[in-house]
């Protein structure tokens, strides 16, 4: 992809520039206007209800209308808030939540970065959204705010943890770093995927399918709790905290809330299908090998890429309308008792299958 | 080293998503855990009592309607029984079925928004809208007979409003047989929920004693597991006909008298209203509704303390009549405020998120508190 923009802009921090904000405006951000529609939709027809109908057909052009209303509302500031973190807080959380996608492969072809650190940096800079929650709901001088601001961050670090000992269990096994090889060796069909396996043999994968089932699990439930959605969406929690640490927020800077975290969505689901779904390989082949046209593989790698990640966006709305939420111990309980034995249990058992 | 830390004071309501109307509550806070509870009510206050004093005893009805707002039926029924009894009047055999009918019907309805709320303030909002779904159907077999989907006027001291409409039986019908599957499909998605009864289970435990103590009616009383339902202990109009249980708490998931008991009692009190529904609707006499209902309405001089079963707890009208065409006195003993008093020590010793559930499964209407 870098090479390719190279040659034609002739300047390599161009090409670089060009590269990693590429996915971001082709791709994350008309998804996160879909993904808003696609939100109220589902929720509407498991509901019993239409869901937006008004604005295009079947009320395509909702969000676009929403947006376009955010944008003219009054930008307030409350008179008692910070104003420099204030204003700030919004742009750190949709920056951060933004930037995860550079290091992502979409195909073998379009790639932001690949750099050889992609999953460290993945998780380092998933980790700057919990700064820009403190400050926000610190700055808003709410005590909503303040609360679901605390609840927030206790519950994302905690289950950073889980999350990250996974990513470790599956950096043991694959031997990288870089999301690019790691979606590499899983290529050819479905069972070579690391969910089942991956590319080990014989009895060494028939250990292995049952603990990556778990780990996948594990990653799941985590990269939901990360990503603050039902059942674990207490930073919120609209019945008790209003909306947590986004009270005080109008117009564009709630929007950027608001995209942020479809934008997380995304990104986590896109994540755990590179990790454990084969990534952007396809589950049965390529339609471009049988019909010999070389170009058409990346877009319909890029196709299957978006659809595991679609897929599993949509199995976390579906759990959001579904399950009531849990209380702020229970949470913790979840991560500390459960998620975090469990996952070092994986890690150390990965660990001598790899050494064996 | 210990921290210093400080009590936080947090105003919930009287605008807030999940207080159930203009509540407000004062939250003495340790963190998160709640170390006092204040609850300060009369957002809503509309001088009903004193209202009642220049009004005659009809007009008082529609008036009786607007306390507890989600079950305006029941409220009428109340009031209707206060007079007549008041006066010694005899109320014709249809009367007496169509009120029963109608205020089972009004049960259910208030109890599916008992239980939808209580899914949204534990965080699931589905079942919320199933709920709704369910009691609309029973708003539009209202609305055809009294022309009203919330605040209907309809039982009126001495008769109806108006006779039934005549779709109304087979309506009901409909609904009681389209009805009976929702209470499993409700049970499946939130009752046995394992996230439910985690938040639910041993939260808010009420103890027999101290429930009898406050003075707690109605589902709350029953859910502590104490067998106590005014359509069987005093019975009133015609409820001695009918045949169906009183749904106690068992502590099932938890202890008797958590907040999940207080849920359960009303999924399976859906269930017993519905018995009754099935029961009475296919007797219902003919007759003239209007036929009984007095021309001027002067009781004699005296008292009556008369209470009937609401979806909430006993409702009670006191009246005192001074002979002439208006009451001397109207006094009400509203369930939801008689309710709400345990709340605050209830609360003591749980988390924010608690207080939500807490205050969920007492199940209180602003209306009717602050009258």
């Amino acid at each position: 992809m870098y090479e390719f923009l190279e040659n034609i802009v002739g300047n390599q921090i161009i090409a670089y520039f060009i590269a990693a904000a590429l996915p971001l405006f082709l791709f994350i951000l008309p998804y996160a206007l879909i993904a808003v529609l696609a939100e109220r939709k589902v929720s509407a027809h498991m509901q019993d209800r239409l869901g937006p109908m008004r604005v295009g057909f079947h009320g395509i052009l909702q969000t676009i209308a929403d947006i376009l209303k955010l944008i003219q509302k009054e930008d307030i500031i409350p008179s008692a808030a910070d104003k420099k973190l204030f204003v700030t807080a919004p742009y750190i959380i949709f920056m951060s939540s933004f930037a995860v996608f550079a290091a992502i492969p979409f195909s073998n072809f379009f790639i932001g970065s690949s750099i050889d650190v992609g999953l460290f940096y993945i998780i380092a800079i998933s980790g700057f959204v919990v700064a820009g929650i403190l400050m926000g709901s610190w700055a808003s001088n709410n005590k909503y705010s303040l609360l679901g601001g605390m609840r927030s961050v206790a519950q994302i670090i905690s289950y950073e943890i889980p999350t990250a000992i996974v990513v470790l269990t599956m950096v043991m096994l694959t031997g990288s770093l870089n999301l690019e090889t790691i979606t590499n060796q899983q290529t050819a069909f479905f069972w070579n995927w690391n969910i089942f396996g991956g590319a080990a043999t014989g009895i060494t994968k028939i250990v292995l399918i049952p603990l990556m089932l778990a780990a996948f699990i594990i990653i799941f439930i985590s990269m939901l709790a990360e990503v603050n959605r039902t059942p674990f969406d207490i930073a919120e929690a609209e019945s008790e905290l209003v909306s947590g640490f986004h009270t005080e927020y109008t117009g564009m800077r709630f929007a950027m809330f608001f995209l942020a975290e479809y934008a997380n969505m995304l990104a986590v689901s896109l994540i755990i299908s590179a990790l454990f779904l084969g990534g952007y390989n396809s589950p049965f082949g390529y339609l471009g090998n049988s019909l010999g046209v070389a170009w058409l593989i990346p877009i319909e790698q890029m196709f299957w890429f978006t659809f595991k990640g679609i897929i599993l966006v949509i199995l976390q709305m579906v759990l959001r309308w579904t399950l009531p939420r849990l209380r702020v111990d229970q949470l913790m309980t979840v991560c500390w008792k459960y998620l975090i034995p469990y996952s070092i249990a994986i890690l150390l058992i990965v660990g001598f299958i790899t050494v064996l | 080293m210990a921290l210093k830390t400080e009590e936080m004071v947090l105003n919930m309501g009287p605008q807030h998503p999940s207080t159930h109307g203009v509540l407000r509550l004062e939250l003495k806070l340790e963190g998160e855990l709640v170390r006092d509870v204040k609850p300060h009510i009369g957002y809503l206050h509309r001088c009903f009592e004193k209202h009642c004093e220049a009004m005659s005893y009809p007009q008082i009805v529609p008036y009786t309607d607007r306390m507890d707002y989600l079950a305006s039926m029941s409220n009428n029924f109340g009031y209707a029984v206060a007079v007549e009894r008041l006066l010694g009047l005899e109320v014709p055999e249809r009367v007496e079925y169509i009120r029963v009918i109608m205020a089972e019907l009004q049960r259910i309805a208030s109890h599916l928004v008992a239980l939808g709320t209580y899914g949204v303030d534990i965080g699931a909002f589905t079942p919320f809208l199933y709920c709704f779904r369910d009691r609309e159907k029973i708003l539009t077999i209202f609305e055809e007979t009294s022309g009203a989907r919330l605040l209907y006027n309809y039982i009126w001291v001495g008769g109806l409003a108006q006779d039934i409409h005549p779709d109304f039986v087979r309506k009901t019908k409909e609904f009681v047989k389209y009805f009976r599957p929702q209470i499993e499909d409700l049970n499946n998605l939130l009752s046995y929920n394992k996230i439910f009864i985690e938040r639910t289970a041993n939260i808010g435990i009420l103890p027999q004693e101290t429930a009898i103590n406050y003075g707690i009616t109605g589902p709350v009383l029953r859910a502590s597991g104490v067998k106590w339902d005014l359509r069987k202990n005093d019975p009133y109009s015609i409820y001695n006909k009918f045949d169906f249980n009183i749904p106690v708490g068992e502590g099932k998931m938890g202890t008797v008298g958590d907040s999940w008991d207080r849920y359960y009692v009303r999924i399976l009190e859906l269930e017993e209203s519905l018995k009754i529904i099935e029961q009475a609707i296919d007797q219902i006499p003919e007759g003239d509704v209007k036929a009984a209902i007095p021309r001027r309405i002067k009781p004699p001089k005296g008292t009556i303390y008369s209470r009937v079963e609401n979806p909430k707890g006993e409702l009670g009208y006191f009246i005192v009549s001074d002979g002439t065409a208006n009451p001397f006195r109207v006094k009400v003993r509203a369930p939801s405020f008689v309710n709400m008093e345990v709340f605050g020590e209830l609360c003591k010793g749980h988390l924010v998120a608690d207080v939500i559930t807490i205050l969920g499964s007492l199940d209180i209407v602003l209306g009717e508190i602050d009258r």
